[in-house]
């Protein structure tokens, strides 16, 4: 494999294990500040040492999520250096506003909330381990502002002269910042954490159910982690709709490949599992309209009319053009006569929204793995439905107090804490995968968008990543199954 | 906003941020600590949890300085750390395992042992300073890259910048100058962290025990530090003029100082108050050192950052070729860019404000083997 290769599989790698610890540091991080919360009103004890043992387990869990998150900010400039100086422009900034406004209000107010119980006023905890929560998700917001601005990358313009994609004006900055994908990205992905949160918490306290322990305990944080629990799984359902509407506006091939998707058309049906499926659905979800296109891969490929009838190009007429536009930028940068060099900036400015095309070398490079993106997508779109049944019966079982007994119901909620892992990284997989080969939708390709290091050094430093993280994943699980089974420090009964 | 302004102020932020972040590695010189054998597993704890409040700090202003970098002048971003990779890598694995090593220390299903641990948190405290301070050594012996900006059209190596070694950056711990800044930068952190100790913990034995400590650091840091200036000053430097052409300078980081009286002003001022704060600590018996002892070091940091940047100089050098070297002109962000992070930098006060109310609140309180031994949340 070459370096490109053990580029990618080496950000995904990380990104994976980042993700295994983000989406409980955001749901947790809500369970425990609503407990602090009825703590405060209640003034009852009870409800601070149950919100102080799910700090414990959040506390185990945001340690590793701190470590796998910097070697991802490296990664940008240690694997991926053309990137970085070609997008700098655009995506340093939300990685910089992150650290200034989010980071440092998670790092300072998570010391306070877990060692300052006995050292800082009943307020200022509670308003500690909120703004951690907080904080924790405006970081969430600029990162995925600059995922989304790869996904749909608005308010730049190509700049010859530096050879990089810049911000055109001060506003462009708003156009970034309000992206729709960015923004549905958002939601969903904070909402899933919330699912995950739940999941989690309602899988944990049914196993004191089952063990007969600490009843009063495990009913009070099944009650508020299954509340949080179906408001994400709501909330992702319909963000999860808008990051369809817009993957089909601005990445039809993610679509057709999450569909799995040939030929296109007006009507399209949309397939549950191959050979099931449901007529007209496809144009339905994709553009909240029956009647609306979708096109398919070969659709994609040989050129098409979309919906607002604009022609698009075939693949190979965006790479011919693409093509141009590279040469025209090589000429531009050597020649020192001003005709030549005024006509060479023509023709950049002509061709130059397919420069992307241009490094491609041949159509078919623009197709995703589409076994592995339509399969993601099912499972997470199945499990997030599984899921929330979960929620919905457990969650009314422990409202109506009838959880006792129930041995199969408590065993399905500990199961579903893996499945709520897979339903998270299957999302982005569809997001992740369904965008190759683009670093940058339509703008740069992986090929041309890595750092020059030999295969060998990235493969080096690839397993030493792997070992590191799956060591500390180890540890971790083995940490909290420990702080599990000594369990809470609510009275036993 | 002229693009000049903003490309000086956002060098003047990057110079802050590293300045902030060598204070902050007290946590790391404080770490170092947790191998004296003198001190018993209860005062060790005291130091883990001193330091366990205020590691993550560092760490912020470590992801923060990569963060604005990238934001406000990409293409170093780019060239040193996909150029000088192994450096980085190594920085980075050593701050990864101090990231979990306070969490999973005291735990008895951590899989590998309490001690393995606290190994790993002596090892950053160690790696941290000393590659850093090598890397930024570097800003002024320069390095083995090229930058060719066409080559993005050309389809077999696309890639702009390019290292010209298999060392990719490690070669940099065989270039004495660069070297004397990171063994400079490891007992300043050394000291720094036991001034830290000393201000935080109420214990007479590991008070004692950090007054020796900063003594006996005091000549091993002063004579790396002056070395390495001395070295600097009668060093031929990287100049650029008002194109953007490169070329050597004799002495030019001596004309610098000289040239810009306030940053002399400013490094002497920080010389100062860092020997002040080691007075203080070792020759005194104030608890306080650490704070004149870390305005200094913030104060010579940046007037480091800007012998190397300001005044026409290329603060990332390449000796490979003279005209690939990075300044403040040719390796910054759009002037959009740069603008509206300008006024996202008007937060940085508030920042820093809430830190320094939370800090207080936190430390009004020292900690005490009672506490270690009673209370439930800690390390
Ligand atoms: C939706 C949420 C989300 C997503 C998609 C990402 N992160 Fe993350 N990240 C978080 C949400 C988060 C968090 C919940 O805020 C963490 C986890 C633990 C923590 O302290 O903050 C965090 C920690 C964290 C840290 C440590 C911060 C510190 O000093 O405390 C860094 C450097 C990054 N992340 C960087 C990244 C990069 C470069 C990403 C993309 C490529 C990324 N994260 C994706
Ligand atoms: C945390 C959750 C994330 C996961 C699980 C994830 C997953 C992946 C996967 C599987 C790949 C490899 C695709 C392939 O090569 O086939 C990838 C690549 C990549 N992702 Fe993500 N991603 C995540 C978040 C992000 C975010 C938030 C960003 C940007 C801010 C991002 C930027 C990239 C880049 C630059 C690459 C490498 C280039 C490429 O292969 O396209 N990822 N990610
Ligand atoms: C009916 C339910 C759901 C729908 C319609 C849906 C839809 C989508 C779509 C279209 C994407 C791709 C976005 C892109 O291309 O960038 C996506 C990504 C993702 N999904 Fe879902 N999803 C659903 C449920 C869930 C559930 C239950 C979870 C986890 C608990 C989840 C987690 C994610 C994650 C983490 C991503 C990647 C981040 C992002 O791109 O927003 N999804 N989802």
């Amino acid at each position: 494999m070459d370096v490109i290769a053990w580029s990618r599989i080496q950000f995904a790698m990380t990104a994976a294990y980042h993700w295994l610890f983000v989406p409980l540091t955001l749901g947790l991080a809500l369970v425990m500040a609503v407990m602090e919360t009825i703590y405060v009103i209640k003034k009852d004890d009870f409800w601070k040492k149950t919100a102080q043992y799910w700090m414990k387990l959040f506390a185990i869990n945001f340690a590793v999520g701190i470590a796998t998150g910097i070697i991802l900010e490296f990664e940008f400039g240690t694997n991926w250096s053309n990137y970085s100086w070609f997008v700098g422009d655009m995506f340093g900034a939300p990685l910089a506003i992150e650290g200034i406004l989010a980071f440092f209000m998670e790092a300072t107010f998570f010391a306070v909330m877990f060692f300052g119980w006995d050292r800082v006023s009943k307020r200022f905890h509670l308003v500690s381990t909120w703004l951690t929560g907080i904080g924790a998700t405006i970081s969430a917001f600029w990162i995925l502002v600059a995922n989304g601005w790869m996904q749909n990358p608005v308010g730049t313009t190509f700049n010859p002269e530096t050879v990089r994609s810049e911000m055109a004006s001060a506003q462009a900055f708003w156009e970034v910042v309000s992206n729709p994908v960015a923004i549905s990205k958002f939601f969903h992905a904070i909402t899933s954490g919330w699912v995950t949160g739940g999941v989690f918490v309602v899988g944990i306290s049914c196993w004191y159910l089952l063990k007969k322990r600490q009843r009063k305990f495990a009913r009070a944080s099944i009650l508020i982690g299954s509340i949080v629990g179906i408001v994400g799984s709501f909330a992702v359902m319909l963000s999860g709709d808008a990051s369809g509407v817009h993957a089909a506006e601005f990445q039809p091939m993610k679509l057709a490949a999450a569909e799995g998707l040939q030929d296109g058309g007006r009507r399209a049906s949309f397939t549950i599992v191959p050979g099931i499926k449901i007529p007209g659905m496809l144009s339905i979800l994709a553009t909240h309209n029956i009647n609306g296109y979708v096109p398919g891969i070969n659709d994609i490929l040989n050129g098409y009319t979309d919906n607002e009838g604009n022609e698009i190009p075939s693949v190979a007429e965006k790479m011919a053009m693409g093509r141009e536009a590279l040469i025209a930028l090589s000429i531009y940068r050597s020649t020192d006569d001003p005709s030549e060099k005024a006509e060479a900036r023509y023709a950049l400015e002509e061709n130059v929204q397919y420069m992307g095309y241009g490094h491609l070398e041949k159509p078919e490079d623009v197709i995703p793995p589409v076994g592995v993106v339509f399969w993601a997508f099912r499972f997470m779109i199945g499990l997030g439905m599984l899921l929330l049944l979960e929620l919905l019966v457990i969650g009314w079982l422990a409202w109506k107090d009838k959880l006792a007994g129930k041995r199969w119901l408590m065993i399905a909620a500990i199961v579903c804490i893996p499945l709520v892992y897979i339903c998270g990284q299957a999302g982005w997989i569809v997001a992740e995968v369904g965008r190759q080969p683009w670093t940058i939708q339509g703008l740069l390709p992986v090929n041309v968008a890595i750092s020059s290091l030999s295969a060998g050094a990235v493969k080096t430093t690839f397993f030493v990543f792997l070992a590191i993280f799956t060591l500390f994943l180890v540890i971790e699980i083995r940490i909290l199954i420990g702080a599990i089974k000594k369990g809470p420090e609510t009275p036993k009964e | 906003m002229s693009d000049i302004f903003l490309q000086n102020y956002w060098w003047f932020l990057i110079a802050l941020l590293g300045g902030l972040l060598v204070f902050l590695m007290f946590v790391q010189g404080a770490n170092l600590h947790l191998g004296n054998r003198t001190l018993s597993d209860l005062q060790k704890r005291m130091i883990l949890n001193s330091t366990g409040r205020k590691w993550e700090l560092t760490f912020t202003t470590l992801v923060t300085f990569g963060g604005a970098f990238f934001a406000s002048f990409p293409l170093f971003y780019s060239t040193s750390f996909g150029g000088a990779y192994w450096v980085w890598v190594l920085i980075l694995l050593s701050f990864v395992f101090q990231a979990v090593s306070y969490e999973f220390q005291n735990k008895k299903e951590n899989l590998i042992g309490s001690k393995a641990f606290r190994v790993f948190l002596m090892i950053n405290g160690i790696l941290a300073p000393l590659l850093i301070g090598t890397a930024v050594g570097t800003f002024f012996t320069g390095s083995d890259f090229t930058v060719n900006k066409v080559a993005i059209t050309d389809p077999t190596a696309p890639v702009i910048s390019t290292w010209g070694n298999g060392w990719h950056g490690l070669e940099a711990l065989v270039n004495y100058h660069a070297l004397l800044l990171g063994c400079s930068l490891m007992f300043l952190t050394s000291i720094l962290g036991a001034l830290y100790i000393l201000n935080n913990v109420d214990d007479n034995a590991i008070q004692a025990q950090m007054r020796r400590t900063v003594k006996m650091s005091l000549v091993p840091f002063l004579a790396f530090f002056l070395s390495w200036l001395l070295i600097l000053l009668v060093r031929p430097g990287f100049a650029a003029d008002e194109d953007g052409i490169i070329s050597m300078e004799k002495f030019k980081y001596l004309h610098n100082f000289l040239q810009m009286p306030a940053v002399l002003v400013m490094f002497l001022l920080g010389v100062l108050l860092v020997l002040w704060g080691i007075f203080k600590g070792a020759f005194q018996q104030s608890r306080s050192g650490i704070w004149p002892a870390g305005i200094g070091t913030v104060l010579v940091v940046m007037a480091v950052f800007f012998i190397a940047g300001y005044n026409g100089t290329a603060y990332y050098p390449s000796c490979t070729d003279l005209q690939s070297s990075l300044t403040i002109r040719n390796s910054s962000s759009s002037q959009f860019t740069l603008q509206v992070m300008f006024w996202v930098s008007l937060l940085i006060p508030f920042v820093v404000a809430y830190i320094a109310y939370a800090w207080h609140q936190m430390d009004r309180k020292k900690i005490t083997p009672e506490e270690i031994a009673d209370t439930k949340h800690k390390y």
